[in-house]
C-alpha cells in the first residue's frame, strides 16, 4: 500500500493531518529495523535535493529524503565530508533503495569515526519536520553554535519517526583529508584488543577508528600527510606490547562501517556499552556468534545463524541492563520482530518521560507506533 | 525587563517552607535571612537583581530530591544556580523562589582513563574537572572564557561552548550521563558510560534546557589526552572584512584550528592593557591556534601563514614560547572583565553564517553610531558565535534602555541573516522576549510541550527561554490551581 509521492513540506503536513490510522514513515526505506509497523507508508523520499551548501561555513542544508550518497557527492566536490559516517544496512538487510539523509538523522547511524568526531546528531545542526498533529515545527538553524531554546534537534535525531517526520535538515560538515593509515595487530581476543584499543584512543594521536574483526585491531589515522607518518610510528611505538603492528595505507573502513563481516547471518544486534565492558558482553554469548567491536570496543556488532534468536536476544539485552548500555536488534525474521523489545527496554522513570513525550508530540499514535517501545 | 508579579500565596507560605526544608537540610544549608539571601540576588547579567525567597545548598542527589519534592508541594518556584556566572540572567531569582545551588556538590566520583570519561557531581567547576585529569595527561574540552568560576551545572544547562569548540564541540557533544532530579523529586539516570542513547535522545534535549527540566546532580563527561603541544598564531588586517575573508579561506583550504578568535580595535586595547599579551594594533585581530606534535603545528601553520599573506595582513606573528601562548589566551579569555573595567556594557552571543560576518559587522558600527554607544567586538570566528560587546554608562538614566533596544536590533540581524539570538550563552531572561523572531508560535509550543512534560507545574525556572506572554498561560494555571 502506498501513498502518491509526496514532494513538499505542505504535502506531507496534510498527509499527516488527515491521516485515519497508523503511518509507516520512509525514506529510502533501507532500514527495516524496530518492531513491524503495520501502516499507510507515507514516502517523503520525493522531498529531495540539497537547498543550500556553503563550504565556507562548513553547513549544508538537505531536503530529508536526499540520498547520502547525492550528499557526498556534493560534499566530495568540494574537499569536504560527513565527519560522522554514516552506516548503510542495505547490505546487512538486502533492502533496495538509497539511504536517505533523513533517514540517518532519524536513527543517529553513525560510523566508525564517531569516537572521534561525534554522532550523526552531532553533526545535526537544524531540523524542520511535521509532528503527529500535522504541524510543521523547525528547530536549530544552520550555524555551527546555536543554545536558542531546546535542542530539539537532538530528541529528532534518534527518534525513528515517532515523534515527527523530518523534512529538512541542516548539517554540519568537515574538510576531507589529505592521507588516511591503518594499523593492523592481528591474534588478538576481544579482551586484548580493547585494551590495545584504550591505549591508542589514550594517546594524543588522535585515532579516528578502532575496530576489531576477526581477531584483528585496526585502528585508523588521517590528517596532513606528514602528521599521518608520524603519528603511524608514535602509535605503532606506542602499541608494540600487544603485537606486531602492520600498516595498510588501503583498508576499507566501510567493512566496519557496515558490519560486512555479518551480512547474511540470520540475526544481527547492535550494542553500545562502555568500551571495558564490551568482552564480558562477548563471553555472555551463545556458541556460533559472530563479534565485531567498534568504537574501541564501545560498539558491540553481534551475529548469529542458527540457534535461538530470541533466546540470544535476552542474553544480550539483559547481560547489557547489568552493564550499563543498549542493544538493539537490526535483523532477524519478522515473528522474532514482532515478539521481543526490539530496542533496549528503558528504566521505568525514563520510560515514563519517553512516552510522554511521544504522546506530546505524537497525540493520536500514528507515527511508526510501537516501533521503538509498545 | 518585566519579570512575572510574585506569588503572594507562596510568599505567605515561606515560614512553612522553610520549616520543611530545614527537616531535610543542614542548619546552615538553608538561607531565608533577607541580609543572606541578597548574595543570590544576580548572576553575571548584573544589571538584573532580585533577591530570593530562601536560598538552599543541598550537598547530595538525595537532598536535591528532598528539596524538589517540598517544593513541588507547597507549589513554590526553583530557579537552579550553578556558580552564577550566567550571562543571560539564567540564574536571576524571583522574589518567590528558592534559590538551589549546586555549590556544595563538587566531588569527582571516578575517574576512568581507559574508557576515557569522568563522572562529576555538577557542583565543581569546569577547570577542575581537567584539574582533576592533567597529571595524567587527559583534559576536559569544552573551555567557556568563566572556567575558573564556571559550574558544570550551568554548562549541561545552557550547553556552554567556549574558544576551542570549532574542534572538541560544545558540552553536548561531550556530556555523556547525567543525574537528574526531577521537579517530584524523581530521580532518573540518563546516558553513561556508553554512547549514544538506546532510545529517545532526553540527554541531549536536557542538556541546553536551561534549569527548566531537572536538577543535573551528577554527570559523565568525556575526557581528551591532551595534545602533544598547540602553538596560536596572531593576525592582524587592516578590516574586519579582510579578517572575515582570510577565517573563510583558512576552513575552504580544509586547515581546521582547534580556534579562530576575532577582535576589533577597542578589544585588542582593553585586552593588551590587562594582559600584556603584545597584541599588534590594529583594526581587526585573529588568534588562531593549532594542535599537534612540533612539526604537525609548524606543518599546519605554514599553511595557514600562506593564506595569511595573501590578505596582506599588518601583522603576523607566531608565539614563541609556551608563555607568550598562555599571556595570548590569558588576554582573549579576560576580555569581558578587561573591558569591565573600563566600562558598563552588555554582551550580546548572536551566531551567524560566516559568511555574513563582513555585512553584520558593517550594520553593528551603523547601529553604534545611530545609537550613540560605543561597540567592542571579540568572537569566535570560525563557527560565526559574535560577542558584540555595547558599552554604557548605569549611572545614566535611560542608557541601559537604549543599550537593550541596541542589542535587540543586532539580535534581529543575525536572525535575518540566517542565525540565531544566541550561540552559547544562552536564553536566559536576557533573549527570551525576542525568541519569537526566530521561532513562530509551532516552533515555541514544542518546546513548551516538553517542559510540560518533565515539569508539569511549570515551578522550574519558569520566568526564563520562552517570553513571558507566551508562558504566561502555563505559569498561570499553575497559580490558579492554588
Amino acid at each position: 500500500m502506498k501513498m502518491s509521492m509526496l514532494n513538499s513540506e505542505d504535502a506531507v503536513a496534510q498527509a499527516v493531518a488527515d491521516a485515519k490510522g497508523p503511518l509507516t514513515i520512509r525514506g529510502g526505506g533501507t532500514r527495516a529495523v524496530g518492531r513491524p509497523v503495520t501502516g499507510q507508508v507515507l514516502d517523503v523520499s520525493g522531498l529531495s535535493g540539497v537547498t543550500l551548501y556553503e563550504p565556507g561555513a562548513l553547513t549544508i542544508v538537505a531536503q530529508a529524503g536526499t540520498p547520502v550518497a547525492e550528499i557526498e557527492a556534493t560534499l566530495a566536490a568540494e574537499n569536504q565530508r560527513l565527519a560522522f559516517e554514516p552506516y548503510d544496512l542495505t547490505g546487512m538487510l538486502g533492502t533496495k533503495g538509497a539511504t536517505t539523509i533523513g533517514g540517518v538523522i532519524a536513527t543517529n547511524a553513525s560510523g566508525p569515526r564517531r569516537i572521534m568526531a561525534g554522532a550523526a546528531r552531532d553533526f545535526a545542526l537544524g531540523v524542520r519536520f511535521v509532528d503527529g498533529a500535522g504541524h510543521v515545527i523547525k528547530n536549530g538553524g544552520r550555524v555551527m553554535k546555536n543554545v536558542t531554546g531546546y535542542d530539539l534537534v537532538k530528541l529528532m535525531s534518534g527518534s525513528w519517526g515517532t515523534l515527527g517526520v523530518l523534512t529538512e535538515i541542516s548539517l554540519k560538515v568537515l574538510p576531507a583529508v589529505e592521507a588516511t593509515e591503518t594499523l593492523v595487530i592481528d591474534g588478538l581476543t576481544s579482551a586484548g584488543a580493547v585494551a590495545a584499543m584504550a591505549q591508542a584512543l589514550g594517546s594524543p594521536f588522535e585515532v579516528s577508528g578502532a575496530a576489531w574483526t576477526d581477531g584483528a585491531v585496526w585502528l585508523r589515522i588521517e590528517g596532513f600527510g606528514s602528521s599521518v607518518a608520524y603519528r603511524a610510528d608514535a602509535l605503532t611505538a606506542l602499541l608494540s606490547k600487544h603485537g606486531d603492528v602492520m600498516r595498510v595505507s588501503d583498508a576499507d573502513w566501510t567493512t566496519i562501517r557496515d558490519a560486512t563481516p555479518l551480512h547474511g547471518m540470520d540475526s544481527v544486534w547492535r550494542a553500545s556499552v562502555k568500551p571495558s565492558d564490551a568482552p564480558a558482553l562477548v563471553a555472555a554469548l551463545p556458541d556460533g556468534c559472530t563479534t565485531l567491536l567498534d568504537w574501541g570496543g564501545g560498539l558491540v556488532w553481534i551475529g548469529q545463524s542458527g540457534g535461538n534468536a530470541a533466546a540470544t536476544h535476552g542474553t544480550i539485552q539483559s547481560t547489557v541492563a547489568t552493564l550499563g548500555g543498549h542493544a538493539t536488534l537490526i535483523k532477524a525474521p519478522n515473528a522474532v520482530r514482532a515478539s521481543v523489545p526490539v530496542f533496549q527496554p528503558e528504566q521505568p522513570g525514563v520510560a515514563a518521560l519517553s512516552t510522554a513525550l511521544r504522546a506530546r508530540f505524537d497525540p493520536r499514535g500514528i507515527l511508526n507506533p510501537g516501533l521503538m517501545a509498545a | 525587563m518585566e519579570m512575572p508579579v510574585p506569588d503572594s500565596a507562596v510568599l505567605a507560605r515561606k515560614a512553612r517552607v522553610v520549616e520543611r526544608l530545614r527537616e531535610v537540610l543542614p542548619h546552615d544549608a538553608v538561607i531565608d535571612d533577607p541580609a543572606e539571601t541578597r548574595a543570590y540576588e544576580c548572576d553575571a547579567l548584573t544589571a538584573y537583581r532580585c533577591p530570593p525567597m530562601v536560598a538552599v545548598l543541598p550537598a547530595s542527589t538525595a537532598e536535591v530530591s528532598d528539596v524538589l519534592r517540598i517544593c513541588h508541594d507547597e507549589g513554590v518556584p526553583v530557579v537552579p544556580r550553578g556558580s552564577g556566572t550566567s550571562l543571560a540572567g539564567g540564574a536571576l531569582p524571583t522574589a518567590d523562589c528558592v534559590i538551589l545551588g549546586v555549590a556544595r556538590m563538587n566531588d569527582v566520583l571516578d575517574t576512568d582513563y581507559d574508557n576515557r570519561i569522568i563522572r562529576v557531581q555538577t557542583g565543581r567547576t569546569n577547570l577542575s574537572v581537567t584539574g582533576a585529569v592533567e597529571s595524567d595527561g587527559f583534559f576536559y574540552a569544552p573551555d567557556p572564557s568563566s572556567q575558573l568560576a564556571c559550574a558544570i551545572a550551568g554548562n549541561i544547562a545552557m550547553n556552554s561552548g567556549g574558544a576551542h569548540c570549532l574542534k572538541y564541540g560544545v558540552t553536548t557533544n561531550n556530556l555523556m550521563g547525567v543525574t537528574l532530579v526531577q521537579m517530584d523529586g524523581t530521580v532518573v539516570e540518563i546516558g553513561g558510560g556508553h554512547l549514544d542513547a538506546g532510545g529517545l535522545d532526553l540527554l541531549g534535549v536536557i542538556c541546553g534546557s536551561e534549569g527548566q527540566l531537572g536538577v543535573v546532580t551528577e554527570a559523565t563527561l568525556r575526557i581528551l589526552h591532551k595534545p602533544e603541544g598547540a602553538r596560536p598564531v596572531l593576525m592582524g588586517f587592516d578590516s574586519a572584512e579582510i579578517a572575515g575573508a582570510c577565517v573563510a579561506d583558512i576552513i575552504k583550504a580544509g586547515v581546521l584550528p582547534v580556534a579562530i578568535e576575532f577582535m576589533d580595535k577597542m578589544l585588542i586595547e582593553v585586552c593588551e592593557d590587562f594582559a600584556k599579551a603584545d597584541y599588534p594594533m590594529c583594526e581587526a585581530l585573529l588568534i588562531v591556534e593549532v594542535e599537534g606534535s612540533g612539526a604537525e603545528i609548524d606543518h599546519q601553520l605554514a599553511l595557514i601563514t600562506e593564506i595569511a599573506q595573501r590578505h596582506n595582513p599588518v601583522a603576523l606573528r607566531e608565539s614563541a614560547s609556551p608563555e607568550e601562548s598562555a599571556r595570548i589566551w590569558a588576554g582573549r579569555k579576560a576580555a569581558f572583565s578587561a573591558i569591565g573595567r573600563v566600562n558598563d556594557y552588555m554582551c550580546l552571543d548572536g551566531t551567524i553564517p560566516v559568511s555574513e560576518l563582513p555585512y553584520v559587522l558593517r550594520r553593528i558600527g551603523e547601529m553604534s553610531k545611530e545609537y550613540g554607544l560605543a561597540v567592542g567586538n571579540v568572537f569566535h570566528a570560525g563557527d560565526g558565535n559574535m560577542h558584540p560587546l555595547i558599552c554604557y554608562d548605569a549611572n545614566k538614566p535611560g542608557d541601559l534602555e537604549i543599550c537593550e533596544a541596541f542589542g535587540a536590533e543586532v539580535l534581529k540581524l543575525c536572525v535575518e541573516v540566517g542565525g540565531c539570538l544566541t550561540g552559547e550563552h544562552g536564553v536566559g531572561i536576557e533573549k527570551r522576549d525576542l525568541m519569537t523572531y526566530q521561532y513562530a508560535p509551532d516552533d515555541l509550543e514544542a518546546q513548551m510541550a516538553v517542559k510540560d512534560v518533565f515539569d508539569a507545574k511549570w515551578l522550574l525556572n519558569p520566568a526564563k527561554v520562552f517570553p513571558l506572554a507566551v508562558s504566561e498561560p502555563r505559569r498561570g494555571a499553575r497559580m490558579a490551581a492554588e
